[in-house]
């Protein structure tokens, strides 16, 4: 079996500057405040296989994502698509016209003033992959099919449709390119269960038919469970245990991982309280020394406060956790 | 008595090929203090009740037929000025479109503030220590530092929240929640759950929380309504209709979810789509995807009657025969 990487990122960190303006900062006396949103990150992506990433809101996700569809620049590190530098990749347009993404927020990222059908078909334009009327109509009616909406309402302006609609369009745009690598943030979290199994499905016959790659971002641990082959999770913008999804899911040896397992409500939990989880996220603007989980870990010792844990191996899986390095995780 | 009545409420669309009823004949009721969950397909008509609700349908939508008592008054038949004034205050909403309820020219901050200040008598410095509060209530990290950031430095998560604490800030006795918690990671949806269960217990605030996970309903509402091709299909208390449901789309969706426990080749799926508006069958407006159809149900449209321990439109189930 091949195992062609499609996509790697190496010690990848995107910072955001945060500082308030120039001149009221110099009045102030106040440093800058950089934001480090994602900050040394690296994996590898395996062709025809999907990466996830969770973690808790905040902590990198969808910065990871533009990173790996060339939309933001890494402030350090480096990112190559099919052996690439992304810079070269994205100067190619046959390489560009092979990644693309589905955006967390459908709404923003249509365009209001286009038609429904101008919309989807805008990437076989762009890219030229279909040149008559008629064979682009085809396409754009079958897209829609695709994912449960008609070929008739690409007649229809983006406000006509409800939230999980939208969010449909969004994925048929996605796919008219005919990309090979997917960035999906979030694909299907305005989608009730039955249309979300349909895109759901729809997203794994295409990868087991066209051998799509994805990089697959979602809040929800089910659906993240049923996509996934490998599974990266993410606090405060580094990835705290990545390997196997279904190793991952079945022991996590991570006191966050084991943190975020828990906290998954359930449909058998019919008015039970939530064990919430202890603690908030802390600042990314100035995040705590040493391991930036230890004031929600209950094994946070002194060496924990002070002392950045590395990767350790554990199997297949890789783990930054001085607790489990030392073997006082159980 | 119900602090929110709705009956028999119609909501069209005229175009030029014809009127397009996207809610039918819809009915319910909110008690102070109660959390009603809103669940269904998508493009059921879930937002656009709500909408009805805080009289923002989008022309030429209107109300056809039918009322909404709010309080013991009527206010589907409500001027703008009237119905602005009662919206923030009385009623606040959560879009299921966080960035169009968000300026993005104005501070985070600065939004609070303003939306305090219309509604509530507060000097400049205790809206600004509220709106601190109010976004530590919705668990935004360094809140005081961040109170003045613009919403597009925000994750997609935290602006979700950021729109949650402007519709509760000025402590409205209603609140229509779409999609509160969609972009939200367990852990804060946790939070946001226990926050809104919190304003139910305490304050009596009720909410309509429409989300189509179920997880969420089970854990946060009192009652749900299934709603399906702009009906409602049913209704009942949470345990019931999560438990045994009686309808065969609830039971569909029920059996949709996906679960933590095993990977499966495949996910169950409803076969077919739901209707579009211009093409719903006649009678039973699921007929033409459920399993057990009877040639009644092609011709009649079942009314939403007890059904086992929960009201469903369904003949099947009707009368308790199940
Ligand atoms: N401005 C409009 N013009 C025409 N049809 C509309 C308009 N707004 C909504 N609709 C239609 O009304 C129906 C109900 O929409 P609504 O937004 O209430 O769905 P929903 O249940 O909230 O779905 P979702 O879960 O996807 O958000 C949909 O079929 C939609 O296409
Ligand atoms: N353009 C920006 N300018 C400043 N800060 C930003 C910017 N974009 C993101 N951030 C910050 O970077 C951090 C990570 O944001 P990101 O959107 O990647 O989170 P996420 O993991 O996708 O969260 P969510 O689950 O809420 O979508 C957040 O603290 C956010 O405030
Ligand atoms: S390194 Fe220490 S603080 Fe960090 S997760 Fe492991 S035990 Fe907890
Ligand atoms: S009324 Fe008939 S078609 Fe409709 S849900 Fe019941 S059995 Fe199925
Ligand atoms: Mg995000
Ligand atoms: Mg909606």
């Amino acid at each position: 079996m091949s195992s062609r990487i499609v996509l790697e990122a190496n010690d990848v960190a995107r910072h955001f500057d945060v500082s308030r303006p120039a001149l009221q900062r110099l009045l102030a006396g106040e440093k800058k405040r950089i934001l480090r949103a994602v900050d040394g990150v690296s994996f590898q992506i395996v062709a025809g296989e999907t990466l996830s990433l969770v973690g808790e809101s905040g902590c990198g996700k969808s910065t990871m994502a533009r990173l790996a569809v060339g939309l933001y620049a890494p402030t350090q590190g480096s990112i190559t698509f099919e052996g690439q530098a992304m810079h070269a990749a994205l100067a190619d347009a046959s390489l560009r016209r092979k990644m693309n993404m589905i955006f967390q927020d459908p709404y923003a990222s249509l365009n209001p003033r286009w038609r429904v059908r101008d919309i989807v078909a805008e990437p076989i334009k762009a890219f030229k992959l279909l040149s008559s009327r008629k064979d682009i109509e085809d396409r754009v009616g079958q897209l829609l099919t695709q994912v449960g909406l008609s070929a008739h309402d690409g007649e229809k302006f983006p406000h006509e449709f409800s939230g999980g609609q939208r969010q449909r369009i969004s994925i048929a745009r996605a796919l008219s390119s005919e990309p090979e690598f997917l960035v999906c943030d979030e694909p299907t979290s305005a989608l009730d269960v039955s249309v979300q199994a349909q895109i759901l499905n729809l997203m794994r016959d295409l990868q087991e038919r066209l051998g799509l790659t994805y990089l697959f971002i979602s809040h929800n641990l089910a659906v993240v469970r049923h996509m996934s082959d490998d599974l990266g999770v993410m606090y405060l913008g580094r990835i705290v245990e990545q390997g196997p999804a279904e190793e991952i899911f079945r022991t996590p040896r991570h006191p966050y991982t084991r943190l975020l397992l828990d906290a998954i409500p359930d449909i058998s939990a019919v008015g039970r309280q939530r064990t919430p989880v202890g603690g908030e996220v802390p600042s990314p603007i100035s995040p705590p020394s040493g391991c930036t989980f230890h004031p929600r870990c209950a094994l946070a010792n002194d060496r924990c406060k002070a002392e950045r844990p590395l990767e350790t191996k554990v199997g297949d899986v890789a783990v930054a956790c001085h607790a489990v390095q030392e073997g006082r995780a159980a | 008595m119900a602090l929110l009545e709705v009956s028999q409420l119609c909501v069209e669309f005229p175009t030029r090929r014809g009127t397009l009823r996207a809610l039918d004949n819809i009915s319910f009721g909110i008690e102070p203090g109660e959390i009603l969950g809103v669940v269904g397909e998508s493009g059921a008509g879930k937002s656009l009740t709500g909408s009805a609700i805080i009289g923002l349908l989008e022309p030429p939508g209107r109300v056809a037929s039918g009322q909404i008592i709010f309080d013991g008054k009527r206010i589907d038949n409500l001027d703008q000025e009237a119905m602005r004034a009662i919206r923030g205050r009385h009623i606040g909403a959560i879009f299921q479109d966080p960035l169009t309820t968000l300026d993005p020219l104005m501070s985070v901050g600065k939004q609070l503030i303003e939306t305090m200040q219309t509604h509530l008598k507060l000097s400049d410095r205790d809206a600004k220590a509220r709106a601190i509060q109010w976004l530590e209530e919705v668990g935004i990290p360094a809140a005081s530092e961040r109170v003045f950031a613009y919403p597009h430095q925000f994750s997609g998560g935290m602006r979700q929240r950021v729109v949650i604490a402007l519709a509760l800030c000025a402590e409205p006795r209603l609140v229509i929640a779409d999609e509160p918690t969609t972009a939200l990671d367990v852990s804060i949806q946790a939070q946001i759950i226990t926050l809104m269960r919190r304003l139910a217990a305490d304050h009596g605030t009720s909410i309509m929380l429409v989300t189509h996970d179920m997880g969420v309903i089970a854990e946060t509402c009192d009652r749900v309504a299934v709603m399906y091709a702009g009906r409602i299909v049913e209704i009942g208390p949470v345990e019931n209709v999560v438990r045994s449901p009686q309808h065969p789309y609830t039971e569909g969706l029920m059996g949709s979810i996906p679960s933590l426990e095993a990977r499966v080749a495949r996910l169950r799926q409803i076969d077919g789509a739901m209707p579009r508006l211009n093409a719903i069958p006649q009678g039973c407006a699921f007929n033409p995807r459920c399993t057990k159809v009877m040639d009644r149900c092609r011709e009649e449209r079942p009314d939403l009657l007890p059904a086992g321990t929960t009201e469903a439109a369904c003949f099947l189930v009707q009368g308790g025969a199940r």
